[in-house]
């Protein structure tokens, strides 16, 4: 469907080797970022994360279910993203295809596996009855760099999610419980050079990426190598580094935009 | 000089009578009545009312030079994707070079940009281009970008007027595709300044006095560099 | 479905409506960066975004009309609008009010002009709050015009209905599940051709032809603030020197 142009690819790849890019940014520059939270009244918890002009909207909605037999006492969380086809001629409408599949896993294993939701904490009934936590990501502009402003969404609006026990007659409403969440943040490497947070172009050009997700304590809790390039293990290092560094702005952001 | 508003309308806007006035291009009738049919800027100074489009998709017309990217090359010809609501055919006997059948790839590939025109357009709409004229060929180097289609003529300016201001204070080469299209090859600062006038340009488009405008701003910029 | 809500008190709505007041709606026409046309609108509780692809080659080709462009309206909820999350995909619900919108919108778009394409019209509900299939139409509208696609007029949708044997314009939330009829409308204003018209619920033919004056009254109303929000986007182009 959309065409790089040929000429583009060479034209990126000359500014790279003049450490330019070319909207004018750095190396490890982010974009502007917007975060906007409470956007969606149906919604237990909602945000709306603008990088560049992609745009991302996270819904979180709750219920009550059943826990896993092996997990009786913890709440379950799931994670689903749509690539709709509003926000770009190259996305159909249909089942979900491998990059939605990806990005949803990505930001739920981030979220997951540094059990930022409290799930011991959302327990109705040991072995019963358990709250159900559905992370919904819906892309409605893409310009670039999906993993991260899909990520800042969901945690934007896990951080203003509310439990709505006064719907289920289970008591006054409470603050959805997480601990401190890691930021993702995602490079991509062309002609040698490796960038943070690619536009659509540089993404169309890309050879490969990399997404680091890292804590406040600067340690790495999550990583996603995608595309079929490769990367020097000098690479990964930077890559590292400079993920610690923007994290750290990128989380001073969030914090900011959920009243912290 | 005449400092009137240009008028924007709407789809449905009523904007005259067949018996005062011919119904151009961007317009319908019914019972009499000549409507817009999309959102543009009326054009109402001739014996014809026309609406030319704000936004949409380049419509072809025979003769036009245009800017396409190949998307796929075939046994005896090429698929190219011109900003079109259609794709355009480049057969392998309206190229400069000589093809044998199922070696298209050798000459233009998926993403290769090339200096065109349209050879004709049927009435399904089915496309074909060409790159047989002496100004027509396969592109090196520089970079492209995107305007709406129907702002090409106010970049290019009354008999080339604005595109000469261009190319004349960043010393760069300009080719400006009918299609919404532009090749850009230079300094790396010509071209930024090229970019960045084009988008004034496409932002003010409407406006009167522009040539006069961009004229002053490009010489601000040359004399900031010296 | 009945209930001990009391839908009228003292001769107004549960949001204090008069019976032929319609929600708050704002309009705002040009809204995404990669579609070539887009609208973002709230209506009431209701907040939808449409965008609109086209004209371009249909694909797959068998889907082609030799003759004019194929109009593709999509209505899909995210799962995060309604109070219930809803599973992710079109259902059968989504499906039916995706083909509705998709014929209304083709008898207004000059399709003749694009043989063998399709015009992809993309409406997603974010928030759900009563009246997404008319807030959805008439979004979409404002994104056709904005993405220049050439049509007849711009079209609009409203709904009334009835409850508790008044008539009324634009059913809120509980009216909606309380009420007794419910009938979303869309025209072509400048003829008032009728290019969408459903029905569900109890109306005798009396109450018919009030709701549906009133749907169609309701409709201009909101045409007015299609075509504000249109010339808004655009009036800042021109310039006077």
């Amino acid at each position: 469907m959309t065409i790089t142009p040929s000429i583009k690819r060479d034209f990126l790849a000359k500014l790279a080797e003049n450490g330019k890019r070319a909207d004018g940014r750095k190396f490890d520059d982010y974009r502007d970022i917007e975060i906007e939270t409470n956007v969606i009244s149906k919604a237990e918890g909602s945000a709306r994360v603008k990088i560049g002009s992609t745009q991302v909207i996270a819904g979180i909605k709750m219920d009550i279910g059943e826990p896993y037999p092996d997990t009786p006492e913890e709440g379950v969380m799931t994670t689903a993203a749509e690539l709709i086809p509003l926000a770009s001629p190259d996305f159909e409408s249909g089942p979900p295809r491998e990059d939605a599949i990806e990005l949803a896993r990505v930001v739920d294993r981030g979220i997951r596996e540094s059990k930022v939701i409290e799930v011991e904490k959302l327990c109705i009934e040991p072995g019963e009855k358990i709250w159900l936590v559905f992370i919904d990501i819906h892309i409605i502009d893409f310009d670039g760099n999906l993993f991260d402003a899909a990520s800042l969404a969901a945690l934007a609006a896990l951080m203003t999610s509310t439990v709505p026990a006064e719907r289920f007659e289970l008591g006054d409403n409470y603050p959805l419980p997480l601990r401190t969440p890691p930021i993702s943040c995602t490079s991509v490497k062309y002609n040698g050079a490796i960038v943070i947070d690619p536009a659509l172009d540089e993404e169309e050009i890309a050879e490969a990426r990399l997404t680091v997700a890292t804590d406040e304590n600067g340690d790495i809790r999550a990583m996603q190598k995608g595309l079929n390039g490769s990367f020097t293990v000098d690479e990964v290092k930077k890559v590292i580094k400079a993920s610690i560094d923007n994290g750290k702005k990128l989380r001073e952001n969030l914090y900011k935009s959920v009243g912290k | 000089m005449s400092k009137e508003k240009r008028e924007i309308v709407i789809p449905s806007q009523l904007l005259g009578e067949v018996k005062n006035k011919k119904a151009g291009r961007g317009t319908f009738v019914e019972e009499g009545k000549i409507y817009a049919e999309i959102l543009g800027v009326l054009n109402d100074s001739s014996e014809y009312i026309n609406v030319v489009p704000l936004k949409g998709r380049y419509d072809p017309i025979e003769k036009d030079f245009v800017i396409g990217v190949v998307d796929e090359a075939m046994a005896s010809s090429w698929l190219v994707d011109i900003n079109a609501a259609y794709p355009a055919l480049l057969h392998v006997n309206e190229v400069p070079w000589d093809v044998d059948f199922g070696e298209t790839e050798k000459y233009l590939n998926h993403g290769d940009c090339v200096m065109a025109k349209v050879l004709s357009v049927d009435q399904e709409k089915k496309l074909q281009i060409t790159l047989k004229d002496r100004n027509l060929y396969k592109i090196r180097g520089g970079l492209m970008i995107n305007v709406e289609p129907s702002k090409v003529p106010r970049i290019i300016g009354k008999k080339g007027s604005m595109i000469s201001l261009l190319k004349k204070y960043t010393k760069c080469r300009i080719f400006v595709g009918q299609n919404g299209r532009i090749w850009i090859d230079g300094e790396e600062d010509g071209i930024k300044t090229v970019i960045n006038t084009i988008k004034k340009i496409e932002n003010e488009s409407l406006s009167y006095g522009l040539t006069n405008k961009i004229e002053e701003l490009l010489k601000k910029e040359a004399k900031d560099v010296e | 479905m009945k209930s001990d809500i009391k839908l009228f008190e003292n001769g107004k709505r549960l949001d204090g409506r008069k019976p032929d007041e319609l929600r708050n709606i704002k309009i705002e026409a040009g809204v995404l960066h990669r579609a070539e046309g887009s609208c973002y609108l709230e209506w009431g509780g209701n907040k939808v975004i449409a965008a609109v692809y086209g004209p371009r080659e249909a694909i797959p080709r068998h889907t082609q009309n030799p003759l004019r462009a194929i109009v593709n309206a999509k209505y899909n909820m995210a799962a995060f609008s309604v109070e219930d999350r809803k599973r992710p995909g079109p259902d059968r619900r989504s499906r039916e009010i995706s083909k509705v919108i998709s014929e209304a919108l083709e008898k207004i778009i000059l399709v003749e002009k694009f043989p063998r394409a399709s015009i992809d019209v993309n409406i997603e509900v974010l928030d759900a709050e009563a009246g997404t299939r008319c807030a959805g139409l008439t979004a979409a509208a404002v994104a056709l015009a904005d993405a220049g696609i050439p049509m007849k007029d711009i079209p609009v949708s409203c709904a009334a209905g009835k409850i508790e044997n008044q008539v009324v314009l634009d059913l809120g939330k509980e009216e909606d599940n309380y009420g007794d009829a419910d009938l979303p409308v869309a025209i072509s204003p400048r003829t008032g051709e009728i290019l969408l018209l459903q029905m569900d619920g109890h109306l005798t033919q009396q109450e018919f032809d009030q709701a549906l004056d009133m749907a169609i009254k309701g409709c201009h109303t909101v045409s007015e603030i299609q075509k504000k929000a249109i010339m808004e986007k655009y009036q800042s182009a021109t310039e006077v020197e």
